[in-house]
């Protein structure tokens, strides 16, 4: 079990309020992402829920039960560092066996339990090593594997794969959404990278300055973006914003069009600019478009090699059908 | 980028090292020499270096007028007791002010310090009369207890030092583990601090061996220490150089013999964090 509900939850330091008050459900069993640039407070949203700081005011209830006053060590939760912190003068069996030990499990049932996880999250042959003889993947899996030994009632992961070069991230990213679906347990996941959110959650939270943005399944977000925020944050090339006469045309303050939601030609469409810079992918290619009139620059997504060259005129066609609209505000309209 | 260091460089740096270690090191030398001289030879002039008349009997007489066994034993107990029991106190202390600072830890870790920058004599006679009405005067305990608390500001500086260089997520991590406070302390911790605390602890037993002000002020006969041997070496009969320098040598030969073996450790804890 694991639903976590935050109720009114405010956190100041000092005279400075990081969280102003703040509602949020988290079902049992789900994979919730905290996203936002960094200084959002979603680091801070985490520690909470953890226990690590103390609310300023409002509570937070795991499973119906208020914890606001518990100690970290009470709330029944496992959390993954972006340092790892592991403990550097324990062994990897060590290291994992510490939870159970702290909770006074008999000796058997801590080997029984450390041996599984190693075999799970394939330690097996590193039982016996310190953490400074591993790499940066291997430690994260021992830092995993100290949190699932426990059989906590959520997890909580702050930035795990940060400090992962590129290729490593995402064989990890898999790992941890394979752990979700076998566990089935309800996992909270701090990232700056809206990848990580989309590919991995059931829900985003998306925050700015510690107000929440929006939540919602990730699709739910590509496809309507609650403002101009969200429709920035959320997708990758970021969206192209428009204001001006485009805007006006269709009843709005500002458009928005995804990179991949505008056609591409030499010869005719809607808008005509020159092309910058050129990003070959081979599976795609994007346009950095300038001279539009529309925006500084807009970016174009392209299925697959298709070439234009630096200062080559381009024409530009967007989908009616995808146009995001939004007010002053920067909310959207329906 | 490294410099590079010739060999005429490296001979020069080589003979000013020797030289400054020898000049530090010379008052000990000489001590250790003269306490191997004959009375008369002692205080020779021009001084003899090493062409004497090389004898023991200093050492023999000395050994035989006192009991060096039982100051030693005073001087073991005071210093290492006083250290542990400072350790104890320091541990928790260093804990809360590198891990939970408050505005004023600073203020208090500054306060502490300055507790070291006035004369001792200048609490002398509170500290003596309060020793009088618990009859801590002559006492070991009493010993222990007011060299812990005089290294105590040194001993919670060091060790707040070596747990500013502790990650605070490992800590994090071992309170998310289920570990209470003392757990936590007791595990995670204490263990990887170990090589801060190893030299603290070697540090402040050197400090607390060599302290004389209160050992010779607060002891007459039962829990004097060394110092307070080699103190009753010294005017009232006259100077005896070279049994005061084997008393001396006597005095300074345990504490010497530690610290050559963990000058290692002694080093690598006094550096421990200058360079990150």
């Amino acid at each position: 079990m694991g639903r976590i509900v935050l109720d009114n939850v405010t956190k100041s330091f000092g005279n400075a309020q990081v969280i102003p008050p703040l509602q949020l459900t988290i079902e049992d069993g789900e994979f919730a992402v905290f996203v936002g640039p960094s200084g959002c407070g979603k680091s801070t949203l985490l520690r909470l829920i953890a226990g690590l700081e103390d609310v300023t005011s409002g509570k937070i209830e795991i499973d119906g039960k208020d914890v606001s006053g518990l100690a970290p060590a009470k709330r029944g939760l496992a959390m993954v560092f972006q340092s790892y912190a592991l403990y550097p003068h324990m062994t990897v069996r060590k290291n994992i066996a510490f939870p159970l030990k702290m909770a006074g499990l008999a000796r058997a049932e801590i080997k029984k339990r450390v041996d599984n996880a190693a075999a799970v999250l394939n330690l097996t042959d590193y039982l016996d090593r310190r953490p400074g003889q591993l790499s940066g993947g291997q430690r994260q899996r021992v830092a995993i594997g100290r949190a699932i030994v426990r059989e906590p009632a959520a997890f909580l992961f702050d930035e795990p794969l940060s400090n992962l070069d590129a290729a490593l991230r995402v064989g990890m990213r898999l790992e941890i959404s394979e752990l979700h679906e076998r566990l089935k347990s309800t996992m909270i996941y701090v990232t700056h990278d809206q990848v990580e959110a989309m590919t991995m959650a059931d829900k985003i939270v998306v925050l700015q300055a510690g107000v929440i943005e929006q939540v919602g399944s990730p699709l739910e977000l590509y496809r309507a973006p609650r403002n101009t925020f969200v429709a920035g944050f959320i997708g990758s090339p970021k969206m192209n914003l428009i204001d001006g006469p485009e805007a006006t045309k269709r009843d709005a303050h500002t458009i928005g069009i995804r990179p991949e939601h505008i056609a591409v030609s030499s010869d005719s469409g809607s808008w005509k600019g020159k092309v910058n810079v050129s990003e070959h992918l081979g599976s795609d290619t994007f346009f950095h478009v300038q001279g539009t009139g529309l925006a500084d620059s807009l970016t174009v997504r392209a299925d697959g090699e298709v070439s234009f060259r630096h200062g080559d005129d381009i024409y530009l066609t967007p989908r009616e059908e995808h146009i995001h609209r939004f007010d002053a505000k920067g909310l959207r309209i329906a | 980028m490294a410099r590079a260091v010739t060999p005429r460089r490296r001979l020069i740096n080589t003979i000013l090292a020797w030289s400054i270690g020898l000049l530090i090191f010379f008052p000990i030398l000489w001590t250790i020499l003269t306490s191997f001289k004959p009375e008369g030879q002692a205080i020779a002039d021009p001084p003899l270096f090493l062409f004497f008349d090389w004898t023991l009997e200093n050492y023999a007489i000395v050994q035989e007028r006192s009991n060096y066994a039982r100051y030693l034993t005073n001087s073991i107990i005071i210093s290492v007791g006083s250290t542990l029991l400072g350790i104890l106190v320091a541990v928790p202390a260093a804990w809360s002010m590198a891990f939970v600072p408050s505005k004023r830890t600073k203020n208090i870790l500054m306060w502490m310090l300055s507790t070291k920058m006035l004369p001792a004599v200048g609490v002398l006679y509170p500290i003596y009369i309060l020793f009088i009405k618990m009859s801590l005067l002559d006492s070991r305990l009493g010993l222990v207890i007011v060299i812990m608390l005089i290294n105590l500001p040194i001993i919670i500086w060091m060790l707040y030092t070596y747990f500013k260089e502790i990650p605070a997520p490992i800590l994090e991590a071992a309170r998310m583990d289920g570990a209470s406070l003392r757990n936590e302390i007791l595990y995670v911790l204490t263990p990887m601090a170990i090589p801060g605390i190893a030299s603290t602890i070697l540090l402040n037993i050197i400090l607390a061996w060599n302290e004389a002000f209160w050992t010779l002020n607060l002891t007459a006969a039962k829990a004097g220490p060394l110092t307070a041997f080699i103190a009753s070496y010294s005017s009232p009969e006259g100077l005896f150089f070279a049994k005061l320098s084997a008393a001396s040598t006597m005095a300074i030969a345990p504490i010497l013999i530690l610290g050559w073996f963990s000058q290692k450790q002694l080093v690598r804890g006094l550096t421990f964090g200058a360079v990150k």
